[in-house]
């Protein structure tokens, strides 16, 4: 099929499914139908983005366009509304299309609770435009279809985090995002009219044509405000407050598609401007991404360990990967500025490569979240347990994406942070001593998020699914209906299955950036199946296999049993109660909690956490050797919230309570109002008009 | 030929260091006795005890699922996997570009990562206590990990261990550059911390207060806890092997002659023993660190290794 037929099938399925979802409010056969059109929309983006990719793609595509007059009585113009010019967007094309398709076939099942709850309509006609404005945000060509995509997006998305605005804590979600989302666009809108040529032409050609003329201060600038816009939607420290309230909240299909694609579009905002708009720029652009990726890897994980929350503890893991990824695109800028375009392109690979697994483990996680809160109506870890024999195949597939996320071999996971690492140790060639001194402090923290994300996820799989039931809800849990099942194994499957095929992968996203702002044509990333890289001394590479470390692991699996086996290891087994130090019975509260868990943790970074706990203690009335019961309250501060974001929010409602004071409610008052305002206007006009 | 050779040695490489690995955890445990005036069990203990556990029935909790019974494997299999990669007797074996010093390291955490969930799952109090310790302790090494590691690349060019022993090789004085030597000190710390090994851990208790990993195998017997004894010693073994054959590389066999592998089996021997001596030496000196000074001691050994090689830049 050609591109042009894959374009119109994905903007059909999408605007289909949404015009059903529109016109019924319940019914087994509209959960359907909203899902195939999801499903096809989906895999019209992935074949697209494939033709791309693999360079089968029927040349450059403008699929929709029309003809305008800029001006009255100009000659006419043909205006592109899409277009793929590079494999740059189709990478995130592809990432949209890929998680699309588990989500929505997830989605069938997880809204069969709402039946007779609540209207079917808005939430399955919003995921198919947000899963729409998603898809079409990297096709789009200028300035003015960008913002129209990237707003649906936001607006639908935001519809979406409101699907259960019963709740308080969710509107107080939703009231966040939007701030957020519309600060960042803000900037976004700042950083592109500073680019606008002076014809007008909002042509992302045009712009990138401009820049070129720009004076580097003002380019500066610009990248600048567009890394505030776009890292407020990637929640990069400190944009990324609204993300863990925000996520959680909504419907769990909806916050897989936002953790898992809508914050890389963020990521794909940057590479735009850095790169394609911009054409790369001095050392310190990457330099300040390198930190800004660096802190909110480290800060991400750190508050994720102290959340207890399952999906809000999921949500700051969002921060910390994209944290990661912002470390391979800054490693990468940094590199292409000092004239190392071989490294420059393993940054950016990592960054990339990182950006497709992410969405693929945290996609999971999320729909296996969503699988344990639909079976246990909570999203409190202290409150479940044991799920993994009530729920064996959730806790499997969730397993695997805890362990991707870890970075554990043989898995997705660990092959991308495996490249950034790569990207970073080859960082000691950087001709400049100061700057290559900074890094293996970025390696050390990189090193250091993924220590504590294994950790974090033993917390979040170990208490969560293994040990007994601490809750009624949790012993009552049931397993997932069959679509969410099979959405969560695809997902499982593209762990292993993108990490063993690193050899395919890391080429294909070679491609991607090559000839970018600079970068080298794609011959010059030499791979070999083996995945080598070339490192920073000539002839020296690191090198892994990821599918020969699978398979070896896989043959060590089988070949275990079977040498005990052959060697007549004794085979009995005794079925017994766990040992309690001569304690009868166990009950569920004798369990290391999820509090428990973290505790050493918290202790150590006490300087961030700044803990503060209480406990009081009920004693018996007839005699205080006896405790009745014990309350415990542990909290953290939030410093972002508390010393960046309150004292702002405060300044602004001080502000509108004085503005209130010309909010008389007469009629009169806001005629005058107005006529004062034209006045004003009119001689400002003719001071500056002439 | 040489490549079906260099497999023949890459296996029996594994198999000698499996072979091995109870025996030096016996000759440890044998000077610390001497070293404390006691008699101590013989070397050759570690092998009875594992002939025992092996023939011995399983008791699993009742309230254990599936994954009780598969971490076993999985720890085994991959310190198993981790003994294919370390050059043990020769370098660089074919497997050398298959996974490099972080899939070693990575491959490792995936052990660590198994073993504490299995902790968690029987739903005890010790278990849970000790997968929280464990892996506060494995979470907080990485970093000085990841430091040695960056070390050894700058001065090899290369992650891979081969390419790390055949450039020490080549250039002797390498060995002795301060990015070498730093590297050295915190890999044994790191060798301390994640083997479990005093003062962050004491491997001869079950006290409550001290224990991290002890705590967290608690639930664990017969083959099952055969195979995760085994795997902790070969762990042993593994970063004995890397921290006498990347830095003092002499020995190691690159040509894969009958004579050169002998040699490198006796200075194996050797490296082992005197490494086996100082690990004696140094837990028979030092008492156990309060579990929230051990992130301390990371720490100190992680900034010295950020010292060492920003002077190994400068003075580039």
């Amino acid at each position: 099929m050609s591109s042009g037929v894959l374009a119109v099938s994905m903007i059909a399925g999408y605007l289909g499914g949404a015009l059903v979802a529109c016109m019924f409010s319940r019914g087994r056969l509209v959960r359907w139908l909203t899902a195939a059109g999801a499903l096809v929309g989906g895999a019209s983006a992935l074949a697209l983005a494939g033709a791309e990719l693999t360079g089968r793609s029927s040349g450059n595509l403008h699929v929709l366009g029309y003809l305008a007059r800029p001006d009255l009585g100009g000659p006419q113009q043909y205006v592109q509304v899409l277009h793929i010019v590079d494999p740059l967007a189709a990478v995130f094309l592809a990432v949209v299309g890929a998680l699309a398709i588990p989500a929505a076939l997830y989605s069938v099942g997880y809204t069969r609770a709402w039946e007779g709850r609540r209207s079917l309509r808005m939430p399955g006609a919003m995921l198919n435009l947000f899963l729409l404005s998603m898809s079409l945000v990297p096709l789009a060509g200028s300035i003015f279809w960008f913002v129209l995509f990237w707003e649906g997006m936001a607006i639908s998305s935001y519809l979406l985090v409101m699907t259960e605005a019963d709740e308080p804590e969710t509107v107080s979600a939703g009231n966040w995002y939007l701030g957020m989302t519309q600060f960042g666009l803000g900037f976004i809108l700042a950083a592109f009219f500073l680019l606008l040529p002076p014809d007008g032409s909002g042509d992302f050609t045009a712009l990138a044509k401009h820049a070129a003329t720009l004076s580097p201060g003002l380019k500066s600038l610009v990248f600048v405000l567009a890394l505030i816009g776009f890292g407020a939607k990637a929640g990069l420290v400190p944009l990324h407050v609204w993300l863990p309230s925000a996520h959680p909240a909504a419907p769990s299909h909806v916050s897989a598609l936002m953790s898992g694609v809508m914050i890389k579009l963020g990521v794909y905002g940057v590479l735009l401007f850095g790169l394609r708009l911009l054409g790369g720029g001095p050392a310190w652009w990457g330099g300040l991404v390198l930190t800004l990726g660096a802190v909110s890897a480290l800060l991400g994980v750190l508050y994720a360990l102290m959340e207890h929350d399952l999906k809000r503890l999921l949500a700051y893991h969002s921060i910390e990967n994209i944290g990661i990824i912002f470390i391979g695109v800054g490693a990468g800028m940094m590199f292409l500025s000092y004239g190392l375009p071989e490294l420059a392109v393993l940054g950016f690979v990592g960054g990339l490569y990182h950006t497709i697994n992410h969405a693929c483990f945290k996609g999971l996680l999320f729909l296996g979240a969503g699988s344990v809160l639909h079976a246990t109506h909570t999203r409190s870890m202290e409150e479940m347990g044991g799920l993994i024999k009530r729920m064996p195949r959730t806790a499997l597939f969730f397993l695997v994406g805890a362990a991707a996320i870890s970075a554990l071999p043989p898995l997705n996971g660990f092959v991308s942070e495996w490249v950034v690492f790569q990207a970073l140790l080859g960082g000691a060639s950087i001709p400049k001593r100061e700057v290559a001194v900074l890094m293996p402090v970025a390696v050390a923290m990189l090193a250091l998020a993924s220590g504590l994300a294994a950790a974090c996820f033993v917390k979040a799989f170990g208490i969560t699914f293994l040990g007994i039931a601490r809750s009624h809800e949790a012993e009552q849990a049931h397993e997932a209906p069959a679509s969410m099942q099979v959405a969560m194994a695809a997902l499982a499957l593209a762990c292993v299955v993108l990490g063993a095929a690193a050899y395919a992968m890391v080429p294909a996203l070679g491609r991607a950036v090559a000839g970018l702002g600079g970068l080298p044509p794609a011959s010059a990333v030499t791979v070999s199946w083996r995945l080598s890289v070339p490192l920073s001394a000539p002839g020296a590479v690191g090198q892994i296999s990821p599918l020969s470390i699978l398979l070896g692991l896989v043959i060590l699996l089988a070949a275990i049993p079977m040498a005990l086996w052959l060697f007549r290891a004794s085979r009995a087994l005794r079925v017994s109660d766990t040992w309690g130090c001569g304690r009868i019975a166990q009950t569920p509260r004798m369990q290391y909690t999820a509090t428990a868990f973290a505790e050493p943790l918290r202790r150590i970074f006490a300087a961030l956490y700044r803990p503060t706990e209480d406990v009081s203690v009920d004693f018996h009335p007839e005699s205080r050797y006896f405790v009745q019961s014990i309350a415990y309250r542990a909290h953290i501060v939030p410093w972002f919230e508390r010393y960046l974001y309150d004292p702002v929010i405060d300044r602004v409602i001080a502000w509108a309570a004085r503005v209130r004071a010309i909010q008389s409610g007469s009629l009169h008052a806001y005629l005058t109002y107005l006529v004062g305002a034209l006045v004003i206007m009119l001689g400002l006009l003719m001071l500056w008009g002439r | 030929m040489p490549l079906q050779t260099g497999y023949t040695v890459a296996i029996a490489q594994t198999a000698l260091a499996l072979l091995l690995a109870p025996g030096l955890v016996g000759l440890i445990r044998w000077l610390k006795a001497r070293l404390q005036n006691r008699r101590g069990a013989p070397v050759w203990q570690p092998y009875l005890e594992l002939r025992k556990l092996f023939a011995k029935e399983v008791v699993v909790s009742s309230n254990a699922s599936w994954l009780f019974r598969t971490a076993p494997f999985v720890v085994f299999a991959s310190t198993v996997a981790v003994a294919f990669l370390v050059p043990v007797l020769a370098a660089p074996l074919p497997f050398d570009s298959v996974g490099d010093l972080l899939v070693v390291v990575y491959l490792l955490l995936l052990g660590t990562f198994f073993l504490a969930l299995a902790g968690l799952d029987p739903g005890s109090a010790f278990g849970g206590m000790g997968s929280s310790r464990e892996m506060t302790v494995a979470a907080l090494s990485e970093p000085t990990v990841a430091l040695a590691i960056f070390a050894l690349a700058l001065g090899a060019g290369s992650t891979n261990l081969g390419q790390i022993v055949a450039r020490t090789m080549a250039d002797p004085a390498a060995a002795v550059s301060p990015g070498y030597l730093l590297a050295f000190g915190a890999l044994f710390v790191v060798t301390l911390a994640e083997n479990g090994r005093l003062p962050v851990d004491n491997p001869a208790t079950h006290l409550e207060l001290t224990m991290i990993h002890e705590a967290m195998i608690l639930e664990y017997s017969g083959r099952y806890l055969a195979l995760i004894e085994w795997a902790a010693w070969l762990k042993v073994l593994l970063f004995f092997s890397l921290l006498g054959n990347l830095f003092v590389p002499w020995g190691v066999a690159t040509v894969l002659t009958w004579a050169a592998l002998g040699w490198a089996l006796a200075t194996l021997v050797a490296k082992l023993v005197v490494l086996a001596v100082v690990l004696a030496v140094f837990e028979t000196r030092v008492a156990k660190l309060r579990l929230f000074r051990v992130p301390e001691l990371l720490a100190v050994s992680f900034v010295l290794a950020v010292l060492a090689i920003t002077v190994s830049f400068l003075v580039r």
